[in-house]
């Protein structure tokens, strides 16, 4: 029995007393959008986003109401909601389930597989091309890659922003270590370079070492930004094959382990330390954290190590989707043309990476970015766009997610042993790959 | 007047019936207190048709889908989640995990809530601070308390700061499956132990004081007269607190978000938790459902075995 519904009701749950309830349905066949009917009266839009920063919010009400303005028999407004980062994909699931979905939403790429293939999105290639002006060719294809599912495209990747590594100079110089910025240029800037002057660091200065930021023994897939200097990967590309038993993931598992337990170049599980307070050399995240740099020590923005499979760049990737189970699919797609048509495009590329090729110089992101010299926004983000690769995915990543992650913890022992470990999460994986 | 009533014929006994209910008239205050009555209590009773019985129900009709929340698709799959139950090992270490953290939190709450309340019952000075004290954590926010607590129990943390200043070195408390566990057991004796020490207290000193002297003159001990005396008196109490403290211990699940997040591994990934993950992480709101009436029949038997068992050790009921 396949039942669509169609209105929504609340409930709560026993014992958790968990809001349930049911929701508009749409079946799950992806849906292209065409040229939007006028709704008998404008309609309200509604984006769920996961930045709370005031400029990006005004930014975006801004064009928000350009468009509002410009079709005024399509839409009333736009309204933008933030949804704490932690919760994002939790909140917006449940926002499905209570039958009250966001019009248009970002998608953290890690999800990507499983909104674009449940259906949950609305097809925007027709919209896009047949909007005047918008340029589709513009759009990197490599970027397009997670999004698509046959010919249809399900989201804009709107934001595409390289891993890279912040450095405290100043701790590093302190230390008597050489400056990574030299090692860059030598061609020396490998991940067994920056293990040990992370390591002397951390012992001279009495803080930590390398900060691979968010992973925290909990968000596993942010290693990626290490294990992908190994070349190795946890399955296999079509994601039916699990390789976390890989020698390359192996070695890289086994080093990441030894600079954490052995050498204290990484902090050890349960340690705190925000490197824009000031509490360790080096980090591994995305150029936005340079807005929470304050001035209190000098530091450098360089691109990811090399690893024994040579450097490699990796990018988190966001895209903004249309729900096929929202009021308005066809003025909400509409609209998202609009957000991102090339004017629009350039104003978030003040914020966010875009996938245009026309925008991905540095002297168009310099603009957004005054801590960023070009040099660094040529050779992170420009450079590190091109040929990178994105954090792990797949269909299933949800189940995936929580289920290696409990088998990892008993890899962040001293005494653990790496390939035992490795050999248990794939035996534990390998059905949810294959589901 | 019953053995009158038994030999009358059936027929007697109905006409009987009817005019005694004719021969009483519902004069017209009485009906308007009925209306008042159920006025009264009809927010109540609407409240729990909308919020308990209703919800209970949806659940179980939820628990018989299939859920696709992405796809907005619901369909029927009878007791395929009721299947998929018991084949689950993932649903079995979380009822383990949720046995240990059950034991472990009655054992330590009741024994101590108890402990301090015989203490405070004592005249002595600062009892009242003592008892601000202990119940103060009561009515602190729960993330919030369970916030300070992860800062504190981290690896470089409070806690072994403080055990450093002993010259002992503390464990990474909520990274071994041992501590994790025994943390957040801890965590929860503390925000609550007030709770029950102030309804042991109440039932205190509602002992006659007349029962215990007359023990003492009978040459009964301090432990005699406890055991003979004031644990039977208060044996009401015991029963409330246990059935609201296991009762309770089943449906924790802020603490296990904050401190450890389930882990490590599945170590502390109770019931609660586990059909949290199902249902909003892995958005199988279905089995979620069965899992939550799972729960619910859990939490019920529990509840009567300790109703009905109050005949054998509750000495007296309020």
């Amino acid at each position: 029995m396949h039942t669509p519904i169609r209105r929504s009701r609340a409930a709560a749950g026993a014992a958790l007393a968990t809001a349930l309830t049911l929701t508009a349905c749409s079946g799950a066949e992806p849906a292209a959008l065409g040229d939007p009917e006028t709704p008998s009266e404008p309609v309200d839009l509604r984006m769920t986003v996961w930045t709370a920063d005031e400029k990006h919010l005004e930014m975006f009400q801004e064009i928000g109401d350009a468009y509002a303005a410009a079709n005024p028999d399509l839409v009333a407004g736009v309204t933008f909601e933030t949804i704490p980062f932690e919760d994002y994909t939790t909140t917006l699931t449940t926002q499905l389930a209570g039958g009250n979905p966001p019009d248009l939403a970002w998608v953290l790429e890690s999800y990507a597989p499983e909104f674009v293939s449940s259906g949950a999105l609305a097809d925007l290639g027709p919209v896009l091309e047949s909007t005047d002006g918008y340029d589709v060719d513009d759009l990197v294809p490599s970027t397009l890659e997670l999004w698509q599912d046959d010919e249809g495209l399900y989201a804009y990747p709107f934001s595409n922003s390289p891993f890279a590594v912040f450095v405290n100079t100043d701790q590093i110089a302190a230390a008597g270590q050489d400056d990574p910025a030299g090692l860059v240029e030598s061609g020396e800037w490998t991940f067994d370079a920056a293990r040990d002057i992370a390591a002397a660091t951390a012992e001279d200065s009495g803080k930590q070492g390398l900060v691979v930021r968010d992973f925290d023994y909990q968000l596993w897939e942010n290693l990626s930004t290490v294990w992908d200097g190994w070349g190795a990967a946890p399955w296999s590309e079509d994601g039916t094959q699990c390789t976390f038993t890989d020698p390359e993931m192996v070695e890289a598992m086994r080093w990441i382990h030894d600079a954490t337990f052995d050498d204290g170049a990484l902090p050890g599980p349960g340690t705190t330390a925000d490197f824009f307070a000031g509490d360790a050399a080096m980090t591994i995240t995305q150029i936005s954290r340079a807005s929470a740099l304050d001035g209190s020590f000098e530091w450098d923005l360089l691109p990811l190590p090399a690893g024994p499979a040579g450097q490699q760049n990796v990018i988190g990737q966001a895209g903004i989707g249309v729900f096929t189970q929202g009021e308005n699919p066809d003025v909400a797609a509409d609209f998202l043309a609009y957000f991102t048509n090339p004017g629009n495009a350039e104003k978030l590329a003040t914020y966010f990476p875009p996938p245009r090729a026309s925008l991905l110089d540095a002297g168009t992101l310099s603009a957004a970015n005054p801590l960023l010299s070009e040099e660094q926004l040529q050779s992170v983000v420009v450079d590190g766009i091109e040929g990178a690769v994105t954090k792990p995915v797949h269909q299933n990543f949800a189940k995936l997610s929580e289920t290696v992650r409990a088998e990892l913890d008993a890899m962040w022992a001293e005494d653990a042993d790496v390939a035992a470990v490795l050999d248990e999460t794939c035996a534990v994986i390998q059905p949810l790959l294959e589901e | 007047m019953a053995a009158a009533s038994e030999t009358m014929p059936e027929t007697t006994r109905r006409t009987t019936r009817r005019t005694a209910r004719r021969t009483v008239p519902v004069s017209r205050a009485v009906r308007r207190d009925w209306a008042v009555g159920y006025t009264m209590v009809a927010p109540v009773v609407l409240g729990a048709l909308a919020f308990v019985v209703l919800p209970l129900g949806m659940v179980v009709w939820y628990s018989l889908h299939e859920w696709n929340v992405l796809a907005g698709t619901f369909t029927f799959a009878g007791a395929a989640n009721y299947e998929r139950l018991l084949a689950d090992p993932g649903l079995a270490d979380s009822l383990l995990a949720s046995l240990w953290f059950s034991i472990g939190l009655v054992v330590l709450n009741i024994s101590l809530a108890l402990l301090l309340a015989v203490l405070l019952d004592q005249k002595l000075p600062g009892t009242t601070t003592f008892r601000t004290f202990f119940f103060s954590p009561v009515v602190v926010s729960l993330v919030a308390w369970t916030i300070v607590w992860s800062f504190l129990l981290q690896a470089d943390g409070g806690i072994n700061g403080f055990l450093t200043q002993f010259g002992l070195e503390g464990p990474n408390w909520l990274r071994h499956e041992t501590t994790a566990m025994l943390s957040v057991i801890v965590v929860q004796v503390f925000k609550n132990v007030g709770l029950n020490m102030i309804l042991f207290l109440a039932a205190l000193q509602g002992v006659p004081v007349e029962l215990q002297e007359a023990a003492r003159l009978d040459g009964a001990g301090a432990w005699r007269r406890f055991r003979s005396i004031t644990l039977p008196m208060i044996s009401p109490t015991i029963l409330l607190v246990s059935i609201i403290t296991i009762v309770g211990s089943l449906e924790v699940f802020a603490q296990i978000d904050v401190l450890t997040g389930g882990g490590p591994g599945n170590s502390t990934t109770v019931l609660v938790y586990y059909l949290y993950q199902q249902a909003f992480r892995f958005n199988e709101f279905g089995y979620a459902s069965a899992i939550a009436v799972l729960l619910f029949v859990i939490v019920l038997v529990l509840t009567l075995v300790q109703w009905q068992s109050r005949k054998r050790w509750v000495f007296h009921e309020v």
